[in-house]
């Protein structure tokens, strides 16, 4: 069963490349502001909403400490648990920054993890397309295009 | 202790046809101390050796087997081999395709026991 849904067609190939070489279990592609571009695993929406919103704030609260130290930013952020490790990584794409969520478990390791993830950036690179002219949000737009994306990521 | 690390690893890096070697946090797969030649990809062999010995220790525990005291993989183009070390430390040896595994092997057997 496929488990890998994107908004943005050309990020589904790197991304299930880097699930299937890295082992991860979760693993969400996002924006800074934790707007979901792809993501592999989830099942429901509240979940993959509340692990965007939590990775993104995470991001950016290391990159204010980043900040204190007089560094740019953290390039990646690895939380161990016992069971299963949360990795964080930001990179640059043309369209701006984009942040990788990625949950592995004991089948796999934050090693393995960061190998694929810098595959999963050149490979994103090169399929990335130009950016193009930023839209405007819309009020009676926004609810549609939210319904969209959930349907993109969950199939429906 | 970094000293002591590039030492033990200089044992393993004097024997002829040896293109580096490491010390690899078991669980984690990221590099403890390494010794390279310059080509060798240090965090990639480092994370697909500790993958591939967490799998080949549970297939030779579910063989009877117990857990694994020397890894050694034979491609076309060189050798990787592996010994676990006590507190889940690997040293990892990549070589060339005629590099003397006896000796090899014996020296990584006595990094494995000094650094513990």
């Amino acid at each position: 069963m496929n488990l890998t849904r994107a908004v943005e067609p050309w990020t589904v190939e790197p991304l299930e490349r880097f699930v299937r070489e890295s082992q991860a279990r979760l693993t969400l592609l996002m924006t800074p502001a934790g707007q979901v571009l792809a993501q592999h695993g989830f099942t429901r929406a509240v979940d993959v909403m509340s692990a965007a919103a939590l990775g993104a704030a995470i991001m950016s609260s290391s990159r204010e400490i980043a900040k204190m130290l007089s560094d740019a930013s953290f390039q990646s952020l690895n939380h161990q648990g016992a069971q299963h490790g949360v990795f964080l990584g930001g990179f640059e794409l043309p369209r701006g920054r984009m942040l990788l969520l990625a949950v592995y478990g004991g089948d796999s390791s934050v090693g393995l993890v960061q190998l694929f993830f810098e595959e999963l950036v050149r490979e994103l690179l090169e399929a990335s397309p130009e950016p193009t002219a930023k839209k405007l949000v819309l009020a009676k737009d926004f609810e549609r295009e939210l319904n969209e994306s959930l349907a993109a990521l969950f199939g429906r | 202790m970094t000293l002591a690390f590039t030492d033990a690893l200089e044992r393993i890096t004097r024997i002829r046809g040896v293109r580096g070697a490491m010390l690899v946090a078991g669980e984690d797969g990221l590099v403890v101390a390494e010794s390279l030649m310059e080509g060798v990809r240090g965090n990639a062999v480092a994370a697909l050796a500790a993958s591939l010995a967490k799998r080949l220790r549970k297939a030779s525990e579910a063989a009877g087997g117990g857990v694994p005291r020397f890894l050694h993989l034979q491609a076309h183009g060189g050798t990787i081999l592996a010994v676990p070390a006590p507190d889940g430390v690997l040293v990892v040896a990549v070589g060339d395709r005629d590099v003397n595994i006896g000796l090899l092997r014996l020296e990584m057997r006595r990094v494995a026991e000094a650094v513990v």
